[in-house]
């Protein structure tokens, strides 16, 4: 079974793993498996047309599915498959998200 | 990978280096890869570092250690006393200066041939290119997204080499956005995630060696660009797991359709980020409703039926427990809609009122009918304006 590899930025939303098995030998199965086992974690990867979010990338092995057919790309036994969202960690304190006060 | 990539430094602007400088780069010069022409394109070199946090801090400590003419430092902000766990650049004496003087002061320390640029501004639209022009290269430590997106436009607008380092809790990833010679920043990731999704490390807490791990990466990545050699992080993304131990890499292809490098580019000129990145109020979306700590505090006074929500994991309820608050993670709150009273008023808290925003739109999402409010500057507000017994962190 291949397994999906959730890094911390995610894992609030998997019960702190970071690595879930998952069923499906293409990686959108994988991911939409994912999505029904963590229904939270839903609107975070797909877009409202059903795509994946532009913040998140997935990996497997060490290249991008952009370039391999997407979500339709295939998964092999032993495949490790990574999700790469984006982070913007580095100095300052929080900003206030405006608008909401 | 490892394609060699010619230095950023123009033969033209070589200086000659004096004894004493011989004698204080003598490891650099010994090194082959380096050498005399090396350090002489380093002590030519203007390098601009975005942040002067936990990225910023060995980023220039070891470019000013290594020899840089000129570095640049933006940074509108002050030291902190919760800055000093991982921003080695800053002491205890420095709290309440400028971090851009109280890295002025450490570089100086370190190295007093290296002139200093102090930029205590907060990076814009308005003022990135005038202040980025003239760089040869631009290290991004910075901690926002906006940020990030400013400083890749204007890196690919003026042609000049992005050196990118960024951090959460345990994770860091470090790459190199050179758009002449590879991807930039947009290719990997054409937008950002919304507002509150992935906490800022005032929330979410960072491990203090990590940017200093990162920081260290970028500070080496620079010194390549400048020296020229090793292709280094262009097109690679680096991960590394602090916790975990790990390292991982992976490829970063060029997005033919990239706004800003690919072949039909639509961004010309630096955009609004901050509307780029979900900061301004999206059309139609209702506002979140908030209550200060006081309004929370007359209310309970007061006896109305209300129920109180700590978004918060165990480990930081913790840190300062909220009486009388029901706990259910921020990640959990569509699965546990049915646990809630729809009739009554709802209070969401976290540490500083951010994140229970986030839980407000996710229960709205899934359907959540009733009064939704937020707890206002979070717990730290009721230790604040509340209960001084009760820590702010």
């Amino acid at each position: 079974m291949p397994s999906l590899l959730i890094p911390t930025a995610l894992r609030a939303f998997t019960d702190g793993k970071s690595e879930v098995d998952a069923e499906g030998c293409t990686v959108g199965a994988l991911v939409s498996s994912l999505a029904d086992a963590y229904p939270d974690i839903r609107q975070h990867l797909y877009g409202e047309d059903g795509g994946l979010r532009p913040f998140i990338n997935i990996y497997v092995g060490e290249d991008s599915i952009k370039g391999t057919g997407g979500l339709d790309t295939p998964v092999a036994e032993g495949d490790s498959v990574m999700l790469v969202p984006a982070i913007a960690g580095g100095s300052r304190r929080a900003r206030a998200t405006r608008g909401d006060r | 990978m490892g394609a060699r990539i010619g230095s950023v430094i123009d033969d033209s602007r070589l200086p000659e280096l004096s004894n004493d400088e011989i004698s204080r780069y003598s490891r650099h010069l010994l090194l082959p890869e380096i050498g005399m022409e090396g350090q002489r394109r380093l002590r030519a070199a203007k390098v601009l570092i975005v942040g002067t946090g936990g990225l910023g801090a060995p980023l220039a400590l070891y470019l000013a250690a290594a020899g840089v003419g000129t570095l640049g430092i933006v940074d509108f902000d002050f030291v902190e006393a919760s800055n000093l766990q991982r921003q080695i650049i800053h002491g205890v004496r420095d709290i309440d200066r400028p971090k851009v003087a109280s890295a002025r002061d450490r570089i100086k320390g370190i190295n007093p041939d290296v002139n200093v640029v102090e930029h205590m501004t907060r990076l814009s639209s308005g003022n990135a290119l005038e202040i980025m022009r003239g760089y040869d290269v631009v290290a991004d430590g910075t901690d926002n997204y906006p940020t990030r997106y400013l400083v890749n436009d204007a890196c690919v607008l003026l042609g000049i080499p992005n050196v990118y380092g960024s951090i959460f809790q345990f994770e860091g990833q470090a790459s190199v956005f050179y758009a002449k010679e590879g991807p930039c920043y947009r290719c990997l990731y054409p937008a950002p995630p919304p507002p509150g999704l992935v906490p800022s490390c005032a929330e979410g807490g960072v491990m203090g060696v990590l940017p200093g791990v990162v920081g260290t990466i970028q500070a080496g990545e620079v010194i390549k660009l400048i020296t020229g050699g090793d292709g280094g992080l262009v097109g690679r993304l680096l991960l590394f797991d602090a916790w975990r131990m790990k390292f991982r890499e992976l490829r970063l292809e060029k997005d033919p359709v990239c706004p800003i490098c690919g072949e039909n580019r639509s961004i010309h000129e630096l955009v609004d980020y901050e509307q780029f990145c979900g900061l301004r109020p999206a059309q139609g979306e209702a506002p979140v409703e908030s209550l200060t700590a006081l309004e929370l505090k007359a209310r309970l006074d007061a006896g109305d039926a209300i129920q109180i929500i700590d978004i918060r994991e165990p480990h930081e309820r913790a840190i300062a427990a909220f009486p009388g608050a029901k706990p259910i993670p921020l990640g959990q709150m569509a699965r546990r809609i049915d646990e809630f009273d729809q009739d009554i008023d709802a209070v969401f808290l976290c540490k500083i009122g951010q994140r229970s925003i986030f839980a407000i739109r996710a229960l709205r999402e899934a359907g959540y009918k009733g009064r939704l409010l937020n707890l206002q500057d979070g717990v730290n507000a009721w230790a604040r304006d509340i209960d001084r017994g009760m820590p702010q962190y």
